[in-house]
């Protein structure tokens, strides 16, 4: 398969560039901000979008889906990364989308799968405990109750956590933490008795929680995939996930990119656009290569997600540590070589080295991945 | 069966009758290129069997017309060859400045009779061609070179030194850049230039770089006559006069291709990660060195990150999207890689890598190579160059 958008591809990339400048700019994001917005996104918007096929973006056309693959998934990610568009795409339609399609069974995807592509219910997936990501480590116990289950633990950093309506969260049904057998999905009511959550204000003012589950019961239906059915299961879902950070991270870093270079064609001192010295031509003309090379890295694992869904674990890790090193890199530089304006909260530059931080840290780092492609490579 | 795969039948049994059995050994390295011309001396009888069938069939340049020495091969044809060629693990019959550097600037700026003229005896490897662009104070800044070439009427006086020409003693033509007008602005002064290396007032002396030997050399030009035309009607100048530059920026853009293209070779042997592994071990199924384990892996994601850029340029060429100036940073990118990659070689062979001499180290040739790799980033245009063109060409950054 070529390297390249399809022609399908481009126009959904054309049409999600002019929707989201118009509806949802940087200067969204800075409102719901401002205003301490208690859901973290606009609902109206996520309509609008919903309405649009983006929140179905992965889901079948027989539960109105628009089933346009992960490429397209991808492609409004990083739309969304240019804009900062807060709103739950990561969480319910690429995440839980995701679960719901590969793992569910014919009974989860008649009732949720709809509602996904409806924009009616948001999702949450609830996986880390500790700081670091580690699914591995996952140490929340669902034990045996009657015919069902009772979950216990905390989970952390649960994107839109703070307002899903149902959690995907991963259990330990059997083993200890660091072994990856013994790890169950669940389904659980939000409302769910047992579950509290905590909003949690991050630093790119997005939407997160901490949840805490108390003797949270859940029965066999509750299940998703397989009970025990381990790291596995929960991988191919996470790898969607990554894969769909690592395009927004490709969003924001050029956007990151585009604005350096307008500013240092434009900025003068010493009687010269800045632009034209060679100590920042050289950082930039650097910058660029290093974004090719995400770019490239990013679209490859969206095809691979979409053709070879269970082998794209080590082409995921690539695309998560690659953008994230490169986005760090388009930040870090874009805040340098605006200057002091840089450094202004009134000026939008901050927000996208927020962001791009937190979607760094999320479903693993780039340390995480590195580790994880050399253990897949044998050494 | 389509066309395609009727050729494919004909050319594997073409190969089959015609390849000789020790041409069948996949030895690619470059003390085993045939590099042809007047003073070559073939390896075997083998090595010129093997030439010579392939000149024949016109598929030492298969993509080449034949009425210039090729096969008039479509690009599908080509590489339908070439695959099949990889899996009988067949040498390359011939490779050259002429086929690689040459024959592209006569293919667009060349005249008809320049190519009948030319063309043939390069792709038969009759005559081996070197390039003579640098000189002592026109590196980076190539285009304030100054190798004076006057005209005399008759013929042209060229008087000059050029360095870093690859292969300038073993060569038997020169394709030059010289200046033609000395009062012009220094991108237009310059002409592009044949030269008989037989010549009166030719003088070649190799350099030997930091990795032991090397095929670079100075060249130098005393009162050298060349005549106007080579034959009649064959000019000695490609192109315009004076318009020299237009052909040197063609083939600059071409040979950073082809260098960058080259990095696709990079991964066609062991990882780096297999590589350390085998020569440090493992501890608990790591790399026992955890720190050069991190670098590695982080090394291999930019490798492989680099290796699917040189596909999607490719691709968007095809579907005729993309920036042109991109070669520049495939350039940039693949050359600094493949030092930082070697800088890793290094690391995990330890002090056994180290080793110059002896057949343990097959005379010390992953040191070799690791030195050969810190001119990957200045020949062909520097990296600070490369990055000088993406800052002006792609992010039309001002005053670039």
């Amino acid at each position: 398969m070529a390297l390249v958008l399809t022609e399908e591809q481009q126009m959904l990339r054309d049409s999600a560039r002019g929707f989201l400048d118009e509806k949802a700019p940087v200067s969204a994001l800075r409102k719901l901000r401002d205003t301490n917005d208690e859901t973290g996104f606009s609902r109206d918007l996520w309509k609008e979008m919903a309405e649009m096929g983006w929140a179905g973006i992965l889901v079948g056309e027989e539960f109105g889906g628009a089933d346009f693959g992960f490429v397209g998934a991808g492609v409004l990610a990083e739309e969304m990364g240019r804009t900062l568009t807060a709103s739950p795409f990561l969480s319910t339609s690429i995440l839980a989308a995701t679960a719901l399609q590969k793992l569910g069974g014919d009974a989860q995807r008649q009732e949720h799968l709809p509602k996904i592509s409806a924009g009616e219910a948001v999702f949450a997936l609830a996986v880390d405990e500790t700081r670091k990501h580690g699914p591995q480590k996952t140490a929340m116990k669902a034990e045996k109750y009657g015919n069902g289950f009772k979950l216990s633990g905390d989970k952390t950093f649960v994107a839109d956590g703070q307002v899903a309506d149902k959690i995907i969260v991963a259990a330990r049904t059997a083993g200890a933490p660091g072994d990856a057998e013994g790890l169950t999905l669940f389904l659980i009511d939000a409302a769910a008795k047992g579950v509290a959550r905590e909003r949690t204000v991050m630093v790119d003012s997005r939407g997160a929680a901490r949840l805490k589950f108390e003797g949270v019961e859940a029965t066999g239906d509750d299940v998703l995939g397989e009970v025990d059915g381990g790291l596995a299961a929960l991988e191919g879902v996470l790898n969607a996930g990554r894969a769909g950070l690592a395009a927004e991270m490709s969003g924001s870093a050029q956007t990151a990119f585009t604005m350096t270079m307008d500013y240092l064609k434009e900025r003068k001192q010493f009687g010269t656009e800045i632009g034209a010295f060679q100590a920042l031509q050289h950082r930039a003309a650097h910058l660029y290569s290093e974004i090719e090379l995400m770019k490239s890295v990013t679209l490859k694992a969206l095809q691979d997600l979409d053709e070879h869904y269970g082998m794209a674990g080590i082409i995921c890790s690539l695309a998560k540590a690659k953008a994230g090193e490169v986005a760090k890199l388009a930040s870090q530089e874009a805040v340098q070589m605006h200057g002091g304006i840089g450094m202004t909260d009134e000026f939008d530059i901050g927000f996208y080295m927020k962001r791009i931080r937190v979607a760094q840290e999320m479903f693993g780092d780039a340390a995480f991945h590195a580790d994880r492609l050399a253990a897949m490579r044998g050494y | 069966m389509s066309d395609l795969e009727t050729f494919r039948k004909d050319a594997r049994a073409w190969l089959e009758e015609n390849c000789p059995a020790e041409m069948r050994d996949g030895a690619g390295g470059e003390e085993n290129i045939c590099w042809g011309g007047r003073n070559w001396e073939f390896q075997s009888e083998a090595q010129k069997t093997w030439l010579n069938r392939m000149a024949e069939k016109g598929w030492t340049v298969p993509a080449w017309p034949k009425e210039y020495g090729g096969g008039s091969l479509s690009k599908e044809e080509v590489k339908v060859l070439k695959s099949e060629m990889r899996d009988m693990k067949a040498r390359s019959p011939l490779e050259s400045f002429g086929i690689w550097m040459l024959a592209p600037a006569l293919l667009k700026y060349g005249t008809h009779e320049q190519k009948l003229h030319f063309m043939p005896p390069i792709a038969r490897g009759e005559i081996r061609w070197c390039q003579g662009y640098s000189e002592p104070n026109a590196g980076s800044d190539l285009a304030s070179l100054q190798c004076k070439c006057e005209d005399k009427d008759d013929h042209w006086l060229v008087n000059g030194q050029k360095v870093w020409t690859s292969y300038a003693d073993e060569s038997d033509w020169i394709f030059c850049l010289v200046r033609t007008d000395p009062k012009a602005t220094k991108h237009n002064g310059i002409s592009f230039l044949l030269i008989d290396m037989a010549a009166q007032g030719v003088s070649t002396k190799p350099i030997k770089l930091i990795s032991g030997k090397s095929p670079f050399c100075e060249t130098f030009f005393d009162d050298v006559k060349v005549p106007k035309e080579h034959a009649s009607g064959i000019a000695a100048i490609v192109g315009d006069l004076n318009r020299g530059w237009d052909v040197a920026k063609y083939l600059l853009t071409h040979e950073r291709e082809m260098i960058s293209a080259g990095g696709g070779g990079l991964f066609g042997g062991r990882g780096m990660g297999e590589i350390a592994a085998s020569e440090i071990g493992l501890e608990g199924g790591r790399l026992a060195d955890p720190m050069l384990r991190g670098k590695i892996a982080q090394a291999e994601i930019d490798g492989w990150a680099f290796l699917l850029t040189l596909e999607r340029m490719k691709d968007e060429a095809k579907a005729g999207q993309g920036v042109g100036a991109n070669s520049s940073m495939l350039k940039y990118y693949g050359t600094e890689f493949n030092k930082r990659r070697f800088e890793l070689l290094m690391d995990s062979g330890g002090s056994e890598a180290l080793e110059w001499e002896g057949e343990r180290t097959k005379d010390g040739k992953l040191a070799r190579s690791w030195l050969r790799t810190k001119a990957n980033s200045i020949e062909g245009g520097t990296s600070e160059v490369q990055l000088n063109i993406i800052a002006k060409r792609i992010l039309q950054l001002p005053g670039a």
